[in-house]
């Protein structure tokens, strides 16, 4: 299809792409939006990759080395945030920008001005929050960064919290809102600017995986500012939600928390679903296996995660009743999340498979996840949750969803489409050394802590029994060595943007499918002025 | 769908500089919250003209960018497919504002059938009721907290009853302003729509008006959890009636310049949306705050 690259000139020339750093500051255009977007939340995963470090340094011996306990909370509270809403979302956010208009035929976002807007308030935002951690480290009377967990439990946050909480508070609105127009734009995106002939049921998985997440995040990030407001109002206007001498409950806090918490990690993870099923039938060269019956589980997924909220409180006390309806529906959610694991390996059966670097995060993340689900499917039984909860099993459990899951999918994604984007090919090289020392790294890191946290080790704590001195060595080990392999990435993508590498054809890899790979490689500044033919 | 042509507006300046606004105002809101609230805080920087100038920056770009957009709009450059995409899009903003609500009704629901009970010691509070508050006793609106503060409650029926009224009238005022709209009877509309903003600063007069007879009588945002839920969830409900009002206030302006015709009345019909949303608010308010 080539209306893209023609009709651009005759239809557009009082457009062109704006140039210098207006063309970034001022965007309103998707692919740079997403670009910026992928940039930003790398550069966050540094950042919070660095103080992972910091928790691994003081951890590779028993005793305290590096930091006082005081700033180790902090870093572990900062890193858990950084990553979750400065990494994860908004390199699932600029995946959404790059590929949802390429992959449905439109031609940009269906609001772009305010795409622009959700991005621009995410460098503020964390500006704020990693300034209280630099005046943390080095201010003058090293005031205190957030200290209570990524979670910010009342009493924690609230009666104990320090004086940096309220520009945490504040900071959450900002991504909050962020993330609603984000959300709102990819939703009314996938449903307002399709190319005719584009119906719901020939989208790719990506735009539905990330249409549903979508609607998760217009569901329960309200709910995450409601839950700060009060934690304000408790602060400093003398209300008693999370204090139970005024006839609130610090339970409350938790209630209200994870009913945004726990969506929130389907928000993380399915997008990557919907990745992984782009690249498998492209390197197995079949259809995806049971497309609507992904779509189906998908939405099942997302429907149910409204009500397994309080599977992360088992040990805080609830009537029977609430727990076993928490337990089981926390279980069913494997039902749909098993289909789509046999339908990924499904599709690779009997395919002709070939393992380039996209197809190797891809079969990685199939694995991995399905690794850190079936720990969560341990977590959920209640009565042995009451042995691994805070413990290092729980560590273990959401970073292989999170990392060897949501990261190796992103990191999937970003080699299948680096091409697209650049219009280099990434080195396969560099490539193959960033995944496998990833996969060895990731594995020494976060395989250790099951049984670290099986043992009876808990989280959060910045020095530990002398029995569990030797696996944290190792898993010290493999996070430095986790945290250095990501360098290689960097090394890539700078490569990529400076077009350094073999130049990409429209389509780099054989069995993909989809309409961003009918335009070329790199994709041009608009695409689709006139509406695709979808066959 | 109207697919011939695709509008994508032109790189703007706004997105950025609100976000700077936004910046300004969250930073010197934190430490204006502090120093006003907090005896102790040392200030490194008074937090107070910061909010301020980051509020007024906000506010002062958002107007430049809707004057942007309504440009366009006046200007014929907006499609009947960016129309679709404003609508889907305020519905959806709606839907979110029904989500923060929600965790506000949400919480209320949780006090009132878990947390009094389980403090009076019903189920498994029996002994942090007898060890903490053994004189406490469950009732709401919850008058005597756990630790001694009491309060009296707000009844239902005097100001809050006829504020049910007045925004049941403004439902009623703003559905004839609309039908008038479509059928271009430039008179009704406007007679109507003035009526709407009228009855929405009454409300809003009415509510000020309550919210002095309530700390006159006892009942504070800090007198327990009743008073906590109850200005929390009326005070989000009037900040959005004030939001609604100014922005019926600013389509009535645009109906007195002429910006809208029947099939080009997008911004008009938000802002009905969103006063009818405030309206449903308001009933579960008076139902379940109020009354029940």
């Amino acid at each position: 299809m080539s209306t893209a690259a023609a009709t651009h000139d005759d239809h557009h020339d009082h457009h062109h792409a704006p140039t210098g750093l207006k063309r970034w500051l001022f965007s309103t255009n998707h692919k740079d939006i997403g670009t910026l977007y992928l940039w930003f939340s790398f550069a966050m995963f540094l950042v919070g990759g660095f103080m992972a470090m910091v928790i691994r340094a003081e951890l590779l011996e028993p005793g305290m080395q590096f930091v006082d306990p005081e700033f180790f909370n902090q870093m572990t509270t900062v890193h858990g945030l950084v990553m979750v809403f400065g990494a994860v979302m908004p390199a699932t956010v600029g995946l959404a920008n790059w590929m949802i208009p390429l992959m449905i035929g439109a031609p940009d976002m269906a609001l772009p001005r305010m795409n622009n807007w959700s991005f621009w308030i995410l460098p503020f935002a964390f500006g704020i929050l990693i300034f209280a951690v630099l005046m943390s480290a080095f201010g003058a009377g090293n005031p205190s960064a957030p200290n209570f967990g990524w979670t910010f439990y009342a009493p924690l946050s609230t009666k104990y919290g320090p004086a940096s909480t309220d520009l945490f508070i504040l900071s959450v609105h900002m991504m909050g809102i962020s993330s609603i127009m984000g959300a709102i734009n990819v939703v009314v995106t996938v449903f307002n600017m399709r190319a005719p002939g584009m119906t719901l049921m020939k989208m790719p998985l990506f735009v539905w995986t990330w249409l549903i997440t979508a609607f998760l995040l217009i569901a329960v990030i309200p709910v995450l500012a409601g839950a700060v407001t009060m934690m304000l109002t408790d602060r400093h206007f003398g209300t008693s939600f999370f204090d139970a001498a005024g006839g609130g409950d610090p339970v409350l806090f938790q209630h209200v928390f994870w009913f945004f918490g726990h969506p929130e990690v389907y928000i993380m993870i399915l997008p990557s679903f919907g990745i992984v099923s782009a690249i498998i039938p492209a390197f197995a060269r079949k259809p995806l296996f049971g497309y609507a019956s992904m779509v189906y589980a998908t939405a099942s997924i997302a429907l149910l995660s409204f009500v397994v909220w309080a599977h992360h409180m088992f040990t805080v006390g609830m009537p029977l009743a609430g727990t076993l309806f928490f337990m089981y529906m926390t279980m069913l959610i494997s039902v749909p999340t098993g289909v789509k694991v046999f339908n990924w390996v499904a599709t690779m059966w009997r395919g002709s498979l070939t393992f380039e670097l996209p197809m190797k995060w891809a079969i990685a993340f199939v694995i991995l996840f399905t690794c850190g689900g079936l720990s969560g499917l341990m977590l959920a039984i209640t009565p042995v949750d009451f042995q691994y909860h805070d413990t290092y099993f729980v560590v273990a459990h959401f970073h292989y969803v999170l990392v060897t899951g949501a990261i190796f999918s992103i990191f999937a994604a970003a080699y299948y489409w680096l091409p697209k984007w650049s219009g280099v090919m990434p080195s396969k090289l560099l490539g193959e050394l960033h995944f496998w020392n990833s996969l060895i790294s990731a594995n020494l890191l976060f395989f250790p802590m099951h049984f670290v946290g099986l043992a009876g080790m808990p989280r959060r704590y910045a020095d530990y029994a002398l029995q569990f001195a030797d696996y944290n060595f190792w898993i010290s080990i493999g996070g430095f060595w986790f945290g250095l392999s990501q360098v290689i990435f960097l090394i890539v993508a700078i490569r990529c943007a400076m077009k350094k590498g073999e130049p990409a054809p429209a389509k780099p890899w054989e069995g993909a499918e989809g309409l961003e790979w009918e335009v070329p490689s790199p994709a041009p500044f608009h695409t689709f002025d006139t509406p695709p033919v979808i066959k | 769908m109207a697919t011939d042509k695709y509008y994508v507006p032109e790189s703007s300046p706004w997105p950025l500089t609100a976000s700077i606004g936004l910046c300004m105002t969250a930073v010197g809101g934190a430490h204006f919250i502090q120093q006003s609230t907090m005896a102790d805080m040392a200030p490194s920087f008074s937090g107070k003209p910061l909010f301020f100038l980051g509020l007024a920056w906000l506010l002062v770009v958002l107007a430049l960018w809707w004057r942007d957009t309504i440009k366009e709009s006046v200007g014929g450059l907006h499609s009947n497919q960016l129309g679709g995409s404003y609508r889907q899009g305020m519905l959806w903003f709606i839907f979110s504002e029904v989500m923060f609500f929600a965790a506000f009704f949400g919480a209320m629901f949780y006090t009132r059938w878990l947390i009094i009970p389980w403090l009076s010691g019903e189920g498994s509070g029996a002994m942090t009721h007898e060890l903490l508050w053994p004189n406490f006793q469950a009732m709401w609106p919850l008058t005597e907290t756990p630790d001694g503060t009491t309060t009296t409650p707000m009844g239902a029926w005097g100001l809050p009853a006829i504020n049910t009224a007045i925004l049941l009238v403004s439902s009623v005022t703003l559905t004839i302003a609309h039908h008038a709209l479509l059928e271009g009877k430039r008179g009704t509309l406007i007679l109507f729509q003035a009526a709407t903003v009228v009855l929405g600063v009454i409300f809003l007069g009415l509510q000020a008006l309550e919210y002095v007879h309530a700390y006159d009588m006892g009942l504070t945002l800090d007198a327990g959890i009743y008073g906590s839920l109850f200005f929390l969830l009326t005070g989000f409900h009037g900040a959005h009636v004030t939001i609604g009002t100014i922005f019926l206030f600013i389509t009535l302006i645009r109906v007195l310049k002429g910006h809208f015709s029947e099939d080009n009345c997008f911004a008009w019909e938000a802002g009905a949306w969103y006063w009818h949303f405030v309206d449903v608010v308001w009933l579960f308010l008076f139902v379940t705050v109020y009354w029940l």
